[in-house]
């Protein structure tokens, strides 16, 4: 099982192929001294799990979109220079628009295979920022951002933002009526900031809304600025975490000192390369079949249409939903001055929420006050009080994510407008809540499922006859490998308050024992083996 | 704490040698750590695949695996074939569906069929057993660190930053004003002039006329009939070189009510005309066009964020995030029945800013 198996030195001479191999190898080792690095990293271990591979969705599609994004910018004009649309598109022919737009347009409509590379672009972008979210939620949940991960976490998140706003610079390069209209939202948000509002906006669009300059300004962020920081996060991402090792969860043999799994060459190799190519086929399958992001559908920008149903893609749903919740009325005047609450709140809240995000790991941190690196994942039912914050969380966006969707909502479920929208102020604030409470209960509840299963076995679903006439159903013990996996977890108290040597009680103490009361006082324990005997003796 | 960390330990055993490095363990906080935990049973025993038993097998899968390979290459073939033999006709959307179409497919089956095909190898024909690697405390070993702390102590003394506290200061101060030159270039990103001025004026002045957007033909008073609605821009509005800048202001909303039907604010008494309204179609809560008018009830629908506003009540919002109402156009006609505005709007339309009363 241990045993890493010794490469073997075979006496029949070497062929041509071999010793090529070793030529070019020695070639490059004497200029770079690779060998360090190939031993070194090699034959690393990587533990394996279903979820793991949330993260590598990500950064294989990541991958597809700068392949795909770099074959668009050789067609693609950065320009709003308004040209007379002249290509394939009968509808929008002879039709004056930006040359932005119409070389998306001349894109999708006259370049072969055009069309396909925008489609696998918009996808890849989609499922990009959702593995990203799917792959944060692994790691809140299971606990992998504690020590020694922290820095990690941050850049993961730091990831996360960069993701959405190369997904929103993105939606706004072809300059047509959906995207002009998101950025007519974005210079209605930059507006409402007190103070510097007007001449952010004013910098922003080069001039009153929209000019002339956007889509250039956008398309430097979009392809150049935030790809470059992203793609240097990513490396740092990625050293951290061979640098950290992956973390594992509980099961026979894993120690938070060791790492089961395969090594990268060749095993972990094979698999991660190939996951690449299925990612990458699945987005192109996708992009074969359904499409996306029709603009010559909406057309050319123009600030005065709109459509119905007007939907940000999915991953901005949050803001703008914030935005619709606000109830009416929140604008004030300050004399002379404009005070718009109605656009200032949600700008604070959403930065409020994500910045809670990013820090939780030191608020869990300092309550349990654990210093040790921790490499055992946790299954989320053990640690039932970030489990329930998780859900909370997750609640809030969802909510905010549902009411960007509000008038869909009404038309398809035949509501009222402002029903859904009340409805969904209200579930804002309780909703949370809501969700905590059940979550909490329910990771208790699994929790002491698993204790009784430890402790007595599983239901075999034999029903026995005993003598007397009592039926009783025959339990199974379980074996000693699934019983570790429901034993092995950390477990923490909550902190008794106890005046320190001068004798005094601080608040910071008092607030860490209350924050430690929250989250422990109803903790179920791990089965120890003590329990274990005295549970067998009984039977 | 430590000795929690020693012996069989029922917890995640956090902390045992990797935290050895250091002259303390890091604090276990308020980990509970029983001595009498249930002890960690080892590895199972490793299951064999039917490809470790069976040469048969094994030599099945190796072709399963070649397989796909080879339906890769197919793949790749067809979408180039693909790609020539499915071009694109000027004007034949279908053509463009076929092109997209086969040769996704095509890049699909080459791509998926690697993909598959060496996740396959890596899972039946690839050695399977788990194998183990010690991890090592993140932390660099004591002496490591005595050395960092050394280079980064003689790096001190040799430079003499600590000591020679004026140049350390001046260089601080220094860096940290350098980057302002490049804050102050940014200034052009927008022209020289104010915005706020630009904001709080339109298109519109006294005597413009009212026309169809985006036409640009003139609108009689005659032609607006009960219940319909019309989305205007000014004359002259498709003439000009900042045109979209222009519309992103000056788009306006014309509706017929009964006159009985509005409620007219003192002061606001000849801004309709016959009960021909006219209201700015741009948003007070962030900007989007209001376009959407419910003919019944008079009420304006903002598509983007749910405002709403009546137009029996000059436009007041009744629902949504918006706060004022849409501003109004005051209009008549001119001798020949077109209709006109009797001068620009009296506020600033769109989204709120902050020097909007300025």
């Amino acid at each position: 099982m241990t045993t890493t198996q010794e490469p073997q030195t075979s006496a029949v001479a070497p062929s041509r192929g071999t010793r090529f191999t070793g030529w070019a190898a020695n070639y490059i080792d004497e200029r770079t001294s690779i060998s360090g690095l190939v031993r070194e990293v090699g034959r690393k271990i990587f533990p394996d799990h279903w979820s793991f591979m949330l993260g590598e969705v990500a950064l294989y599609s990541f991958i597809v979109i700068l392949l795909s994004g770099t074959f668009l910018t050789f067609f693609f004009q950065a320009s709003m220079v308004p040209v007379i649309y002249e290509g394939s598109w009968v509808p929008l022919k002879g039709i004056e628009m930006s040359a932005a737009m119409a070389s998306t347009l001349d894109i999708s409509f006259d370049i072969r295979g055009g069309l396909l590379m925008r489609q696998v672009h918009h996808w890849a972008a989609l499922l990009f920022v959702a593995s990203i979210g799917l792959h944060m939620l692994r790691v809140f949940f299971t606990g992998a951002f504690r020590k020694p991960r922290e820095i990690n976490w941050i850049i993961g998140f730091v990831l996360f933002i960069l993701a959405m706003l190369e997904g929103f610079t993105g939606y706004s390069l072809p300059d047509d009526l959906l995207s002009g209209n998101g950025l007519r939202i974005i210079d209605g948000m930059v507006k409402g900031v007190p103070i510097v509002g007007t001449w952010v906006s004013y910098l922003i669009f080069g001039g009153e809304f929209p000019g002339t300059d956007i889509v250039g300004r956008l398309y430097t962020v979009h392809i150049l600025l935030a790809p470059a920081i992203l793609v240097a996060l990513l490396g740092v991402h990625m050293l951290l975490l061979i640098i950290n090792k992956h973390t594992q969860f509980a099961g026979p043999g894993r120690t938070n000192d060791n790492v089961v799994g395969v090594p990268i060459m060749p095993v972990f190799a094979a698999k991660a390369g190939g996951f690449f190519f299925i990612i990458f086929g699945v987005i192109v399958l996708i992009a074969s079949f359904f499409q996306i992001n029709p603009v010559w559908v909406y057309g050319p920008y123009d600030p005065s249409p709109v459509s119905a149903g007007t939907q940000p893609d999915w991953y901005i749903g949050f803001a703008d939903g914030a935005l619709r919740l606000v109830p009416p009325g929140w604008e004030v005047e300050l004399g002379v001055f404009t005070l718009s609450l109605n656009i200032l709140v949600p700008l604070l809240i959403l930065p409020l929420f994500l910045a809670l995000v990013a820090f939780y790991p030191f608020f869990e941190a300092w309550v349990t006050g654990d210093k040790r690196e921790h490499h055992i994942a946790d299954r989320p039912r053990n640690a039932p009080t970030r489990t329930a914050i998780g859900a909370a969380g997750v609640t809030f966006y969802a909510v905010l994510w549902a009411a960007a969707s509000s008038d869909l909502i009404a038309t398809h479920f035949k509501l009222t407008i402002e029903g859904v929208i009340n409805a969904c102020q209200v579930l804002l604030i309780i909703g949370p809540i809501i969700a905590y409470f059940v979550t909490k209960r329910i990771c208790l509840a699994l929790q002491k499922k698993d204790r009784e299963i430890a402790l007595h076995g599983y239901e075999s679903g034999r029903i026995v006859r005993l003598p007397g006439g009592e039926y009783i159903e025959v339990h199974e013990q379980l074996d000693e490998y699934e019983r570790w996996k429901l034993v092995s977890y950390s477990d923490y108290k909550p902190l008794m308050l106890r005046p320190d040597a001068k004798g005094r009680i601080t608040f910071r103490q008092r607030l860490r024992s209350a924050a430690s009361g929250w989250f422990f006082e109803d903790r179920i324990e791990p089965v120890t083996s003590t329990e274990l005997e005295r549970s067998h003796s009984d039977h | 704490m430590a000795k929690d960390h020693e012996g069989p330990t029922g917890g995640d055993a956090a902390g045992s040698t990797v935290e050895k490095f250091g002259a303390n363990p890091p604090s276990a906080g308020t980990a509970v750590v029983v001595a009498d935990g249930i002890p960690n049973p080892g590895f199972e025993p490793y299951r064999p695949r039917v490809t470790d038993l069976d040469p048969s097998k094994e030599r099945q899968q190796e072709r399963r695996v070649a397989g796909l390979f080879i339906l890769s290459i197919v793949g790749t073939v067809a979408a180039i074939t693909a790609y020539i033999i499915f071009p694109i006709v000027p004007g034949n959307l279908d053509s463009v569906r076929f092109n997209n179409l086969f040769l996704g497919v095509g890049i699909t089956l080459a791509l998926l069929s690697i993909g598959l095909g060496a996740v396959h190898w890596s899972k039946a024909l690839m050695d399977g057993h788990d194998m183990v690697e010690q991890r090592h405390g993140t932390r660099g070993s004591d002496e490591t660190r005595a050395k960092a702390v050394e280079v980064f102590t003689l790096g001190n003394k040799e430079s003499g930053f600590g000591r020679r506290t004026l140049i350390r200061n001046t260089l601080i101060g220094a860096l940290v004003v350098s980057p302002l030159p490049a804050v102050v270039l940014f200034r052009d990103l927008a022209p020289a002039e104010d915005p706020v001025p630009l904001l709080q004026h339109t298109l519109w002045k006294k005597g413009t006329r009212l026309t169809r957007d985006p036409s640009g033909t003139p609108i009689r008073a005659s032609e607006v009939t009960l219940g319909s609605a019309f989305h205007v821009i000014p004359e002259g509005l498709n003439e000009l070189e900042d045109k979209l800048e222009q519309k992103a202001k000056a788009a306006v909303l014309l509706m017929r009510l009964k006159p009985e039907d509005l409620q007219v604010s003192p002061g606001r008494e000849d801004w309709n005309y016959a009960g021909i309204v006219a209201y700015s179609k741009i948003c007070t809560h962030v900007g989007c066009p209001v376009a959407l008018y419910e003919q019944q009830t008079h009420h304006l629908l903002c598509p983007c964020h749910q405002s709403q506003f009546d137009i029996t009540r000059e436009a007041k919002v009744i629902f949504g995030p918006a706060k004022r109402p849409l501003p109004q156009l005051p209009i008549t006609v001119d001798a020949e029945g077109y209709l006109i505005a009797r001068s620009d709007f009296t506020e600033p339309v769109g989204p709120s800013f902050w020097e909007r009363n300025v």
